[in-house]
């Protein structure tokens, strides 16, 4: 006897309630604080609020724990509270020029103003597991230089001095959201790069790298890269000047581009722009390449490569979407799978009835058949001999 | 955060106010997709977000609620939904479609015909019926505008020439009010007549798509098709194992690894409001039987 | 300029704007099938009552509005809007997302509204037309979708070009404005989708 299924409310409940389990797991462990989560695996809390759009570590640190170390769903709760918090402005652009480094480093030139300035980075450490990590560890404290670091100009202001690589775009209206409005094509640089910042930066390094493959090249030098704080602003309409709000760690890369030119414009370098929340190189560059290869067409560039075709990027960068639908495969779809099943059950008995036809035709004209045959060892024949 | 921090039916009244504009002029341009800017919403992309984002803009405290998925009121995805509706607005739910007056499905029209001042409200993955022949939204876009669909055309006449039939048996593509080409969403085409004429209001949400679109009670819904290949909606052999109604959607349930099977309703409410008033079929429990129809929770 | 006396919005705005916005959205799903507008504000004058509910609950700062003279001249109208919708005010009516008209007699067509692009038809101005009265008879005959065969409007007072700018309208479709029209507490929807014919006799 058969009872339809019931009872998907209880099957929910106890499903939560084994995840809260085993998100917990062994009791007798203690269990991580997000204090820890937020100071000791700060670049997975970076990228979660780089990809959740918002500046929270905090917040970040128990969406992680949450989500049990897994980015992407961390990333998706902080996302949907971002999108119930009130918008009150736009800020005041920050101002990376004046940032305070705890790295920079530039690969076109040797040295420059400000210096090169390495920082906390895993570049030249040896890829070797450190097996005191297994148990707890008291690290060196940090050198301190003798003498507070140089201002760091822009090496793209270097270059920009001498008219070397295109000047940044004036300072437009207020730039797009596409939270707030839904993203039409085409979009202007404003949106799109608001939508890398935010892209996967999975998603971003291949398309970034694939570009560099020859997919949209662009013959990037890694100008400069820099992270450190910087000072947000909001303008207060009532006081008549900017008042600063706080400041955030941000990463910032300005890729240098092939040069354009033509017979009035003398040549010039180009720029790829790439900016993150928190110390996320590898997006920040990615998001450079990106960029750049996103400028193809505005530059009269020859374009038909997957990075430089905005529609497709623009349209699949977002992990919390392609998560979610890539993902609703799983949810139950056999209301459409009976449609197709019908149908091809349909087609395979029609398909057959029409076999058994052929075949009894075929009986009755057995000579003719047997022509066929010829005709076709004939042919054979004449395109082997070719 | 606690529940009692959001606002009724979760979204903010701003954002209530966005959606409730472009429903209007959705309304006013049958079968056109207007753009809207969907919000993240607290469960994922691609699980109704559109359709929840759409309940959330209409419903009102004296509106009574019902959620289905496959056809169905207990399927976990219907089950998630109705209880974010009951948590963050407090409605009232019904497994009966007479007794809603909104109801959100996922891939079915109920079986009961829908009355004048229902709405329906669809969830939409992918809302553009052109999306694939065409990936492109700058040229989808200027098809919608010129009326010009002949893309679709010519693919279901390949269809027609390589199987015999037209190969779409869910989402099938329909002209609403002879203007726009819409994608039903995915319900199978089964459903498709029912949109004809429906006197309820219908409207479909994309929340990842970012489009809401809709068609007014009693607005032309023509499937497409050919004069020598007219439109036909899928058959069933037999009727339906517990209730015995014929000409109503089925799911097929797999009963043993032997090719034992049976067929089903796919709308539970109608399977179970039909057994309550005496309706049996080939292998209906009489327990069962005894004890089904409405549930109000 | 007269200035206004007293002038209220929404008592409980989630639940009043939601009732309003469900009976304009009834009313253009049913176009010519009157609607009550009934929540509990003070609509500062020339607005009627429904015509105030529908800018509170749908009009905010993304959403400029249009006023005709007759409403401009109401010191104070634009402000009480302003304040209780952020709405930008604007003199332009191409690039209103509603307009008003309290002054029917002073109709002169839909040209000046935004219409909306073949690309983008739902750009467009939602028009709010008050009137004295609105009834299930009358010399207008309503088809189209959400009419199951035909339906009548009468409108009153009649409005010279009324009928010739919603024939015209029809004709741009997709393209087009859309209609509420608003007599005191009760709303009919004209959406762009609805043909409109007048019946000569009835005039």
């Amino acid at each position: 006897m058969y009872v339809a299924v019931k009872g998907g409310e209880r099957a929910i409940d106890n499903a939560h309630r084994l995840l809260a389990h085993e998100r917990r797991g062994d009791p007798a462990i203690a269990e991580i604080a997000p204090e820890q989560i937020a100071g000791q695996l700060t670049l997975a809390v970076d990228r979660v609020m780089a990809e959740g759009s918002l500046y929270d570590p905090e917040i970040a640190a128990i969406a992680i724990k949450q989500a049990r170390g897994d980015l992407i769903e961390a990333i998706f709760l902080v996302r949907a509270y971002r999108t119930t918090l009130p918008r009150f402005g736009c800020s005041q652009p920050v101002d990376t020029g004046a940032m305070q480094v705890v790295r920079r480093v530039s690969a076109t030139y040797k040295d420059l103003p400000g210096g090169q300035v390495l920082g906390p980075t895993f570049d030249y450490t040896h890829r070797l597991i450190d097996f005191d990590l297994a148990g707890t560890t008291t690290p060196a404290a940090p050198a301190e230089a003798a003498a507070p670091l140089d201002p760091a100009p822009h090496v793209t202001a270097l270059l920009d001095g001498e008219g070397l690589i295109e000047s940044n775009p004036d300072r437009a209206a207020e730039p797009g959201d596409l939270t707030r409005e839904p993203l039409a094509f085409p979009a202007g640089r404003d949106l799109r790069l608001q939508a890398l910042a935010r892209g996967d930066e999975g998603f971003l390094l291949a398309l970034g790298y694939s570009t560099q493959r020859g997919y949209g090249r662009t013959h990037a030098f890694a100008g400069e890269i820099r992270i450190g704080d910087v000072e947000v602003e909001v303008f207060a309409e009532e006081l008549g000047f900017a008042v600063p709000l706080g400041r955030l760690r941000v990463t910032e890369c300005e890729m240098v581009n092939q040069f354009k030119g033509s017979a009035t414009v003398p040549p010039q370098f180009t720029r790829g722009y790439g900016l993150t929340f928190g110390q996320l190189e590898r997006k920040a560059m990615s998001m450079a390449l990106v960029d750049r290869a996103l400028r193809a067409e505005d530059l009269g560039e020859e374009t038909g490569s997957p990075a430089q075709d905005q529609e497709f990027v623009l349209s699949h960068v977002d992990n919390v979407q392609a998560t979610g639908f890539v993902e609703h495969l799983k949810l139950p779809h056999y209301v459409d799978f009976q449609a197709e099943l019908g149908l091809v059950r349909q087609m395979r008995r029609e398909q057959a009835a029409a076999q058994t036809e052929a075949d009894g035709r075929a009986e009755a004209d057995k000579p003719a058949e047997a022509d066929d045959l010829a005709a076709t060892a004939a042919t054979l024949d004449r395109e082997a001999a070719e | 955060m606690t529940a009692a921090a959001y606002n009724f039916a979760y979204l903010d009244e701003q954002t209530k106010r966005m959606i409730r504009r472009a429903i209007l002029k959705a309304i006013a341009i049958p079968g056109y997709q207007v753009p809207f800017a969907s919000r993240e919403m607290p469960m994922p992309y691609g699980w109704g977000t559109g359709g929840v984002q759409v309940t959330a803009s209409i419903l009102g405290r004296d509106d009574v609620l019902k959620v289905i998925d496959q056809g169905s009121d207990d399927t976990t995805n219907a089950v998630s939904i109705r209880k974010f509706f009951q948590k963050t607005a407090g409605v009232a739910t019904t497994t009966a479609t007479a007794e809603a007056t909104v109801i959100q499905t996922r891939h079915r029209i109920p079986e009961t015909p829908l009355q004048a001042g229902q709405v329906l409200v669809y969830q939409v993955p992918i809302p553009e019926p052109l999306r694939f022949l065409e990936p492109r939204e700058t040229e989808t876009r200027k098809m919608h505008a010129l009326a010009e669909y002949g893309l679709m055309h010519v693919k279901l006449y390949e269809d027609i020439a390589r199987h015999g039939h037209i190969a779409t048996t869910y989402a099938y593509p329909v002209m609403v009010a002879g203007r726009y080409l819409m994608d039903p969403s995915p319900t199978p085409k089964f459903d498709n007549p029912k949109m004809h004429r429906s006197a309820a209001l219908q409207l479909f949400g994309a929340g990842r798509e970012k489009r809401i679109y809709a068609v007014p009670p009693h607005t032309e819904v023509v499937s497409l098709d050919f004069e020598d290949h007219p439109f036909e909606v899928n058959r069933f052999e037999q009727p339906c194992a517990l209730c015995g109604a014929e000409g109503v959607y089925l799911d097929e349930v797999v009963l043993d690894d032997r090719g034992g099977r049976m067929f089903v309703c796919s709308d539970t409410d109608h399977c179970e409001t039909r057994q309550a008033a005496g309706h049996r079929g080939t292998m209906a429990s009489p327990i069962a039987a005894g004890e089904g129809g409405r549930r109000a929770d | 300029m007269t200035a206004i006396v007293s002038a209220a919005g929404f008592e409980n705005p989630v639940h009043e704007a939601q009732a309003t916005f469900r009976a304009a959205m009834r009313a253009l799903a049913e176009p010519g099938l009157a609607q009550a507008v009934t929540p509990a504000l003070l609509a500062p004058p020339p607005l009627q009552p429904a015509t105030a509910a529908l800018l509170l609950a749908l009009a905010d700062f993304e959403t400029p509005i249009w006023l005709d003279p007759a409403a401009l001249a109401m010191d104070g109208l634009a402000d009480f809007l302003r304040f209780q919708t952020g709405a930008p005010i604007v003199a332009d009516p191409s690039r209103a997302a509603f307009g008003v008209i309290t002054d029917a007699a002073a109709f002169d067509g839909l040209d000046r509204f935004a219409q909306g692009t073949l690309d983008y038809p739902d750009r467009s101005t939602t028009l709010i037309l008050q009137v004295d009265a609105l009834a299930a008879e009358g010399a207008f005959e309503l088809s189209g979708p959400g009419i199951a065969g035909r339906r009548r409007l009468g409108v009153t007072p009649a409005i010279p070009g009324l009928a010739r700018a919603l024939a015209g309208n029809h004709e741009m479709f997709p393209r087009g404005v859309d209609l509420l029209l608003v007599a005191g507490d009760t709303v009919v929807g004209l959406p762009r989708s609805t043909r409109v014919t007048e019946d000569a006799a009835c005039m």
